[in-house]
């Protein structure tokens, strides 16, 4: 079995340029599939893979299971509320037992930090992050390049200024380590106390006006902004982040060129989005959640150790695994 | 009671300024001579042991003022018996027990339960801290003066910083009356909360909340100046940062009586342990940055540091095999600490030997007024006689300590304590 990925994708910051790469390519033969009426190929029949979810999701749940239906495998989905978890399992003795139940794949999605990592060390399977506590969420930043690329059929030179909660975001590692190794210029722009203090380490241009991201970008890459961080005391208000941060249609026309508008979602219409943004010309937010299935059916397909030459040929269950 | 004639090691006493090959006698639990000729003296006595030192280090005895025990309240990860075994094959003679215990170490029925359970331990000695607030809550004193009568030799929150000034102030005068410091684990509660590692670009990359080190530092200063208010003795334990050094050797300039005290771990790990979310690099001071450790080191040999203690703090494997964040803080370290400190401070020659025994021994004796830290003719015979050369490869499983709980787990470390004497009595004999 060749495994030009490694058994894990835990990040993307321990990927290479090229690797990151042959995962979009990859990505690309695997659109077409959604696209059909019937939308399912044998690629991936026999397989079992455990989405083990330890926190809500809706999207990035929904998304792994339609690109494992779509490509036959057996999924079960495990949410912590109604688990054994619940009743105070460890993480360690979840991944145990799920191991012994022969699965081939797991993709968790976790409220602590490292904990992908923590499961991966701990079981044969392969373990496909889904969002660990504030470290990363790979599949996110992929879809986020993969959008990017298929806008402006590159991703080397790009500008692309991240918006928003970056200290407490792992989309936002995630992409500034995905975009920085495809040669793309990486921005982030927020409220100071958002961002994390070491901020300058990371590679990135950093704004504190909006305005002056909007400036500079060729393209937005929006987060949500939590409730709780605002209880929490990181600012003020939603009212003046609104004011201060949020990405209007003004602001976006002052700058007098097209800049193309990116968020992971769920969005906040009104405080770091506004609707007519959100709903705009150049938001490709729909087109994100499109690609988000093809991207993870790539990672499944490869990280199952698929041949990334033959991924067109899977698509009517010729590939090799 | 027997004589052991400890016969012609390097016998480093730098509370004599002694460093020479000499034999060392004790008799009757207590040091009866040191010198070139003492084994002619002691020829003839029928209840004589000898045991040969050539080639090794003879020293008082070593003294750790930090560690946690856990009994009461966890005997499942580690008892005093347990912890005064792993401190006796660590090379160390007496140890202080932190009283974040369960129930809490805070008045004179728990302290004299420590002194017994000690007592029966037969290993090295264990002298009780008393706890600061009652249930360590930072609410109200604790009864020092009870607490000192039944044998506890200083008091302390830690564990927790005492987050009222007022609280520290008021605890650095009453415990001026009973002539003990008052150990203070420093950290601001509000900056470091929720903080699992040190805050900089390896907490941001690995999306870990961090703790800066001004946690550390605004709280050593304000010791610092209520020390200096009420003339108390203030003891900053575990201190952790190049800026914490810096204020002590402030207070230290203008006389205030500020002792301090650094980890072994502080002076030769770095926040890079973390990486791969290793929970055995998980404590509390975390580990920081090269240039922290630098200036730990530095601090180390001209005294601005005082002494080293472990902070030996055992959790069961279960505790430590979880997700980072959720993970307690703290490793062992009463069986690696006098070789983690051979390996990162005397092998690369920023101290030498008596340096080492100094801040091991002597100086922790004297801040905490302590028996023991001296080889002077008729004081506690606790010595410790160890090999400054001897490479070893860390394997947590043949600990006595019950905790395994180690970075070093793996490493080839140098220098290890091959006999521990406490008043007298072998408690612990390596093979070579």
């Amino acid at each position: 079995m060749t495994r030009p990925l490694g058994k894990d994708l835990l990040g993307l910051e321990p990927l290479s340029g090229e690797q990151i790469k042959l995962i979009l390519d990859t990505a690309e033969p695997f659109k077409e599939i959604s696209e059909r009426a019937i939308k399912k190929v044998p690629t991936l029949r026999g397989a079992t893979i455990v989405n083990l979810f330890f926190e809500a999701s809706t999207r990035t749940r929904v998304s792994f299971e339609f690109a494992e239906k779509r490509l036959s495998a057996d999924a079960v989905n495990v949410a912590a509320a109604g688990s054994s978890v619940s009743k105070g399992e460890t993480l360690v003795d979840t991944a145990r037992n799920l191991e012994a139940m022969r699965i081939d794949m797991v993709v968790i999605r976790h409220g602590a930090s490292g904990a992908a990592k923590f499961l991966a060390d701990r079981i044969e399977s392969n373990v496909i992050n889904a969002g660990d506590g504030t470290h990363e969420h790979p599949t996110q930043g992929l879809l986020d390049m993969l959008t990017l690329r298929d806008h402006f059929g590159k991703l080397d030179g790009l500008k692309v200024c991240i918006v928003g909660d970056v200290l407490h975001s792992r989309v936002a590692r995630s992409n500034i380590w995905g975009l920085t190794k495809m040669g793309a210029e990486v921005g982030v722009c927020g409220p100071r106390s958002l961002l994390p203090n070491a901020v300058d380490e990371l590679g990135v241009r950093v704004f504190n006006r909006v305005e002056e991201a909007i400036e500079w970008a060729d393209a937005l890459n929006i987060l949500r902004l939590q409730l709780e961080r605002m209880t929490a005391g990181y600012i003020p208000s939603l009212r003046e982040y609104n004011r201060v941060f949020g990405v209007s249609r003004e602001r976006l026309e002052r700058a007098k060129r097209d800049i193309l508008i990116l968020h992971p979602g769920p969005m906040n219409r009104g405080v770091e989005i506004d609707s007519d943004v959100a709903d705009g010309p150049f938001s490709v937010i729909l087109d994100q959640v499109t690609n988000g299935v093809a991207v993870r059916m790539a990672v499944l397909y490869l990280f199952s150790g698929g041949k990334p030459e033959l991924a067109e040929a899977a698509k009517i269950g010729a590939g090799e695994r | 009671m027997t004589a052991i004639l400890l016969s012609g090691g390097r016998v480093v006493d730098p509370s004599q300024r002694m460093d020479d090959v000499a034999d060392v006698l004790i008799v009757d639990g207590v040091i009866a001579a040191v010198g070139a000729r003492v084994r002619n003296d002691a020829k003839g006595r029928d209840d004589l042991e000898t045991i040969a030192c050539d080639g090794l280090v003879v020293s008082p005895g070593f003294v750790d003022v930090h560690c946690h025990l856990r009994e009461p309240g966890r005997e499942e990860v580690e008892t005093i018996a347990t912890g005064a075994r792993a401190a006796a094959a660590g090379g160390f003679t007496a140890v202080c027990a932190m009283p974040n215990t369960d129930p809490v170490t805070d008045n004179q029925a728990a302290v004299g339960f420590i002194i017994r359970q000690a007592s029966l331990a037969n290993a090295a000695r264990v002298y009780p801290i008393g706890a600061i607030s009652l249930g360590q809550r930072g609410e109200a004193l604790a009864e020092f003066g009870e607490m000192v009568a039944a044998g506890a030799v200083a008091v302390s929150d830690d564990g927790k910083p005492v987050a009222s000034a007022h609280m520290m102030r008021t605890a650095l005068e009453y415990a001026r009356t009973f002539g003990i410091p008052v150990a203070d684990h420093c950290e601001e509660p509000t900056l470091a909360k929720g903080g699992a590692m040190n805050e900089g670009i390896v907490s941001t990359r690995l999306g870990l909340k961090g703790i800066p080190a001004e946690a550390e530092e605004i709280m050593a200063i304000r010791d610092i100046l209520l020390a200096r208010r009420t003339g108390g003795h203030v003891h900053l334990c575990h201190m952790s940062t190049r800026g914490s050094v810096e204020l002590i050797r402030w207070g230290k300039e203008r006389g205030i009586n500020v002792t301090a005290e650094v980890c072994p771990h502080h002076i030769s790990l770095t926040e890079e342990e973390v990486e791969g979310y290793d929970t055995n690099a998980k404590m509390n001071p975390p580990l920081r940055t090269a240039d922290d450790v630098a200036a730990l080191q530095e601090a180390v040999k001209d005294g601005t540091i005082d002494l080293i203690a472990t902070d030996h703090a055992p959790h069961h494997y279960d505790e430590k095999e979880r997700e980072f964040a959720d993970a307690p803080n703290g490793i062992i370290g009463l069986e690696t600490a006098v070789a983690v400190n051979i390996t990162w401070l005397v092998e690369p020659g920023i101290i030498d030997v008596p340096i080492l025994v100094e801040r091991m021994s002597c100086a922790p004796a004297r801040v905490f007024k302590l028996p023991g830290g001296t080889l002077r003719r008729g004081s506690a015979g606790d010595v410790t006689v160890f090999d400054p050369t001897a490479k070893w490869t860390v394997d947590a499983t043949r600990f006595k300590s019950k905790g395994r709980n180690t970075p070093y787990a793996g490493m080839e470390l140098t220098g290890r304590a091959r006999c521990t004497i406490v008043g007298g009595r072998i408690v612990h004999r390596a093979s070579s």
